[in-house]
């Protein structure tokens, strides 16, 4: 049987030992990890991994039902096209936090979009407490249509109740 | 055109030896990693042992990029033989890969203004003053000469980012 890769996400209340269990299971089981992201959001645990396995989804689905029940984990599999070596780098980050309120997210990114931004990689959080809270939104991407067109999609968003930094990644390759 | 070791590479992991005979030979080794550092595409750096040759001898360039990043001092070509940092100052996080870990890059923090001695080819020795992106070029070149590559000093992708600049105490 051929090798394909699956993407695997696993999310569930969050618990010390989850990502040694799991990748123990999948390991016994054959599987070889791509890259992955795991992460607690808000109390729960989240896992989503890209890993090559020589079988059904059904077969990949066993191999780790038994840790995820005990862990309290749901289990989600699909068959993917991917493959390795295909980073793309960035060449802007962006920064943007303000008073927590619905919509920020929308707005922002939305704007941006519009204006040529290309999203890699986004990681927001909530902090401040429950009665202030703030929310504070990472993000690294490609700029499509340059920096500039960028600066003044978030000098509109900034106008909005939120503060916005936006700097240039630059790669120093050695 | 000198071949690049790669890691996972063992031999890039070892400390280079300084230089003691600067003669022709040595002079025609550095022309050879100098095309080399011109082949490799977007490389504005290579360090001696990335070719498996286990020298203090580095060099820097960072006049050829599109647009010199921000707050970069621009020395233009330097060739870097010996090398000793004897100065840091200020601490900045910045994105650095390596012609000798492709397809990956990560966030590393460096000193933001760096003053270090180095010979040239014939053996003078002279001081220099950079900050910035070539600052950060030299630091992880240097780090070469020591066995170090950018992925022992990687900083965490998720806290870094308001980590970009750490002021000194008395600039607060």
């Amino acid at each position: 049987m051929n090798e394909h890769w699956y993407m695997l996400t696993l999310v569930g209340r969050d618990r010390p030992g989850i990502v040694a269990r799991v990748t123990h299971a999948l390991f016994e089981g054959g599987c070889h990890l791509g890259e992955t992201s795991m992460m607690r959001l808000g109390g729960n645990f989240t896992i989503m991994m890209m890993l090559r396995y020589t079988g059904t989804t059904h077969s990949l689905e066993q191999l780790v039902a038994g840790e995820a029940e005990s862990l309290g984990l749901r289990l989600h599999v699909d068959r993917v096209e991917g493959g390795l070596h295909k980073h793309v780098e960035p060449d802007v980050r962006i920064t943007v936090y303000g008073a927590d309120r619905a919509g920020i997210v929308a707005q922002v990114t939305g704007a941006l979009a519009e204006a040529g931004l290309d999203i890699l990689d986004l990681i927001s959080d909530v902090g401040g407490t429950e009665q202030a809270p703030i929310y504070i939104l990472h993000i690294e991407g490609r700029a499509l249509e340059g920096i500039p067109a960028l600066e003044s999609a978030l000098e509109i968003v900034k106008g909005k109740g939120v503060d916005a930094q936006l700097a240039p990644v630059d790669i120093m390759v050695g | 055109m000198l071949d690049i070791l790669k890691y996972p590479d063992e031999r890039l992991k070892q400390a280079s030896q300084p230089v003691v005979a600067f003669d022709d030979a040595l002079r025609a080794f550095v022309a050879d990693l100098e095309e080399t550092l011109r082949a490799g595409p977007g490389g504005v750096g290579i360090a001696a042992p990335q070719v498996g040759r286990f020298e203090r001898i580095v060099i820097v360039d960072i006049s050829a990029m599109r647009k010199l990043p921000a707050g970069s001092s621009s020395s233009g070509r330097m060739l870097l033989i010996n090398p000793e940092i004897t100065e840091w100052e200020g601490m900045v996080m910045g994105r650095e890969g390596c012609m000798s870990v492709p397809d990956y890059t990560g966030n590393v923090i460096r000193a933001e203004k760096i003053c270090f001695t180095a010979c040239d080819e014939f053996g003078e020795q002279r001081e220099y003053r950079c900050e910035g992106f070539e600052a950060r070029a030299v630091q992880h070149e240097v780090d070469h000469l020591d066995g170090m590559l950018f992925l022992d000093r990687l900083v965490s992708r998720r806290s870094d980012l308001f980590r970009r600049k750490v002021y000194k105490k008395d600039e607060k």
